[in-house]
């Protein structure tokens, strides 16, 4: 796939992206990196734009929820430090149940991404800030693409990203991907949280109840005396205490922390025995 | 099990009960006020806006009880139509280029070679006229129709669809995000299946799966257009025959969805019995679509990748074509035997033998069923004509009528039921492994796999003795 890898300095037409002359698309070829990084968000918010956009590949994009079902992986290099692209699934909460539902979530939990790129609609952000929020619960090395800024502005709405930035406590890129706009911004971000040269002090839920904390706490314990390296020994937690029953079941079968391979389809042995 | 696992699990049991109940409607109640609090520090908006407002209506009338189909319809037929009379002319040229000056010129440089009968043949007449008829009959109908869906698509016009869809699907027992993947399905059935990952339940994924094939893929389209435009076109005055062409291609796609609907009603009440589950569908806004992006996507991405594959299926089947037309057993080619034995089944349903045996051979690609019968009817021909050596040339709609009717016997009923059957049968290989991998299951594999086709000969069969008791034929 040599023919895939091109500069972006080649292209002297789209001036957006001119002064990123460091960014090299790679296509395919996903081997050997330096840091992966997912991109996540609800559906039908341009993930796939954006993954096309930075690793010169064509996943089909539609303008629909649920186009893209299965895990996508590209890569391109930066100031000579090798990304691997994750494109994943589009979800609406992390905590939900269908197959590519938890694809998505799984490896945002599970395949300690190094940045975890949150797309969000920037017409309807109260919305999509659900899943941010969600994600920020586990991870700091985050950053939120504001996409569809231009749609933003069409419709007349005025986003005050610093304050958005300030409230979220990660990077805010105002973006359209579609027009190629913000990319560069992006991928400063990206480096810079991939670096660890962003302070990141990702915003926390409130839960505004000392009983629950501390029990999310002595569970969050337990759970990383037993699990060395779980990443997400809170969320977890949580999860627990909620009673939910496939986290519960991860837990007796120790299969914490093990990302799925696509095209599994769980309960079909439950049909045949109905 | 790890050893601490149940004490884990026992300590989060009781300070579940510590905590209190519903603790996930909390959880859920905290995020959303922290999502309110942040958005109404970060975002004003100005109401002046009427951009917003022009959308709804817009999506009401789309999505409304009594203009949504007839739109929906009207839609579907201006893209048929816009495909079927542009393509008509592009397809003689390249017929007459390829299958033409082309060949002719192959032939010649052969001869000059004194290469041996069969390699001639065999990559000739085989090998290079599957994959020249491949070309001619389907890159310019894909190239005028995928551009066009993509502009739908790009448009935000499938949600709207599979919205109209929902309260059908959900009468049948299915699930409402079955029509999403059903939109896949018109592009590749294997995607379509695929795509059901994004149904929850099980039982509603199962049933998405197995009527999948109900929606015709890039593969048929070709076929049901070429068919549509020469049998039923024909019929019809010449002003209106792109019109009535493109009319008879949506009735079958219409139909496909009355038998994915239909299926999908008998599933859920026999053997995947249960109740339709609830969800929401996101409408997308309205976005104007990129026209230079979506050409170079529909010709680069589907036309030639679809091209590409028919082709790559095109070439050994021609071979497989010429070898059953040229092995002997006996007075005959294994060909004519095959032919000559399915042949009193294929009439009974109203189709004839060669086209069974297209199916046959066109397992692996529907997009070759075409080609495949065009070969095989003139290969029957000429060895009927005991090899007079008459070359037949034909390069357009019109010489391809009568070949198929002249040469093959056709009349408007093995037009009209090789449309229904090429909605009513097999999946491809292809679809079928991909069946087999989301399942891992042989008995619905076998299922998703056999019932089309029952239904297709059930149906072809019904047609085919009304035509005659009618005295049609």
């Amino acid at each position: 796939m040599t023919t895939q890898a091109k500069t972006i300095s080649e292209c002297g037409s789209c001036a957006t992206s001119c002064n990123t002359a460091h960014l090299t698309k790679l296509g395919i070829k996903t081997g050997g990196w330096d840091y992966v990084v997912a991109l996540a968000g609800n559906p039908n918010t341009g993930k796939s734009t954006i993954f096309n956009r930075l690793t010169g590949l064509h996943q089909h994009v539609g303008n629909w929820a649920g186009k893209t079902v299965t895990r996508a992986e590209g890569a391109f290099t930066l100031n000579e430090k090798k990304y691997k692209l994750v494109d994943l699934p589009g979800t609406y909460s992390l905590l939900s149940t269908s197959v590519d539902e938890e694809i998505a979530r799984d490896f945002v939990l599970f395949g300690k991404p190094d940045v975890t790129i949150v797309v969000a609609d920037a017409t309807r952000l109260e919305r999509n800030l659900n899943l941010v929020l969600q994600i920020l619960e586990i991870t700091d090395r985050a950053v939120v693409a504001l996409n569809l800024i231009d749609e933003a502005r069409r419709a007349n709405l005025t986003i005050d990203e610093r304050a958005l930035a300030r409230d979220l406590g990660v990077p805010v890129v105002p973006m359209s991907a579609r027009r190629g706009e913000g990319v560069t911004e992006l991928l400063n971000a990206v480096e810079s949280v991939a670096e660890g040269k962003f302070p990141a002090r990702a915003h926390r839920i409130k839960y505004a109840d000392e009983k629950l904390e501390k029990a999310i706490e002595t569970l969050a314990a337990e759970l990383r005396a037993e699990f060395a390296d779980l990443p997400n020994a809170r969320w977890v937690a949580l999860r627990l205490l909620e009673g939910d029953e496939s986290i519960i079941k991860a837990v007796r079968l120790n299969q914490l922390g093990t990302v799925k391979e696509a095209g599994i389809f769980p309960s079909l042995v439950q049909i045949e025995a109905n | 099990m790890p050893s601490n696992a149940e004490t884990i699990l026992e300590t989060a049991a009781r300070l579940r009960r510590d905590v209190g109940g519903n603790l996930h409607d909390r959880l859920t109640e905290a995020i959303y006020a922290d999502a309110g609090k942040i958005v109404a520090r970060a975002v004003s908006s100005d109401e002046k806006s009427n951009n917003r407002n022009l959308e709804q209506t817009f999506d009401r009338l789309v999505t409304s009880r009594w203009f949504g189909f007839p739109l929906m319809i009207l839609l579907l037929t201006g893209v048929f139509w816009l495909t079927i009379a542009g393509a008509n002319i592009p397809s003689a040229m390249l017929g007459d280029l390829l299958q033409g000056t082309v060949y002719n010129w192959l032939h010649t440089f052969a001869a000059a070679l004194n290469a041996p009968w069969w390699l001639k043949g065999l990559l000739i007449d085989g090998v290079y006229l599957a994959t020249a008829w491949v070309i001619a009959v389907m890159l310019p109908p894909m190239a005028i129709f995928f551009p066009l869906f993509t502009l739908l698509e790009d448009l935000g016009y499938l949600p709207r669809v599979a919205f109209n869809l929902d309260r059908l699907f959900k009468r049948a027992g299915a699930h409402g995000k079955q029509a999403l993947t059903m939109m896949m399905g018109y592009g590749c059935n294997a995607a379509g299946v695929v795509s059901t990952r994004i149904i929850d339940s099980p039982r509603e994924r199962l049933i998405a799966i197995i009527t999948n094939n109900f929606a015709i893929c890039n593969g048929r389209w070709g076929t049901l257009i070429l068919i549509g435009a020469i049998f039923i076109g024909s019929t019809a005055p010449p002003a209106l025959a792109s019109f009535i062409a493109a009319t008879s291609v949506v009735a079958i796609a219409i139909l496909g969805v009355i038998f994915t609907l239909l299926v999908s009603a008998f599933l859920s009440k026999t053997w995947l019995k249960g109740e339709a589950s609830s969800f929401s569908l996101e409408l997308p806004p309205y976005r104007p679509p990129q026209i230079w992006q979506t050409l170079y996507k529909s010709i680069i991405d589907r036309t030639l990748i679809v091209l590409k594959r028919a082709v790559w299926m095109a070439a050994p089947a021609g071979a497989v074509i010429w070898l059953m037309s040229n092995i002997f057993i006996g007075e005959t080619s294994i060909a004519t035997h095959l032919i000559t034995f399915l042949n009193p089944f294929g009439l009974l349903l109203g189709l004839n033998g060669v086209i069974l045996v297209a199916y046959i051979v066109a397992i692996p690609a529907n997009e070759i069923v075409v080609p495949t019968i065009l070969m095989l009817t003139l290969n029957m021909a000429k060895s009927g004509l005991a090899q007079t050596g008459v070359m037949l040339e034909f390069d357009d709609n019109a010489q391809i009528q009568q070949i198929l009717t002249g040469v093959g016997g056709w009349t408007i009923l093995t037009g009209i039921n090789l449309m229904l059957f090429s909605l009513l049968h097999n999946p491809c290989s292809t679809t079928i492994w991909t069946i087999w991998r989301e399942t891992k299951s042989l008995k619905w594999t076998t299922i998703a796999t056999i019932l089309p086709v029952i239904l297709g000969i059930i149906v072809c069969f019904l047609t085919a003795t009304i035509a005659r008791l009618s005295g049609l034929i």
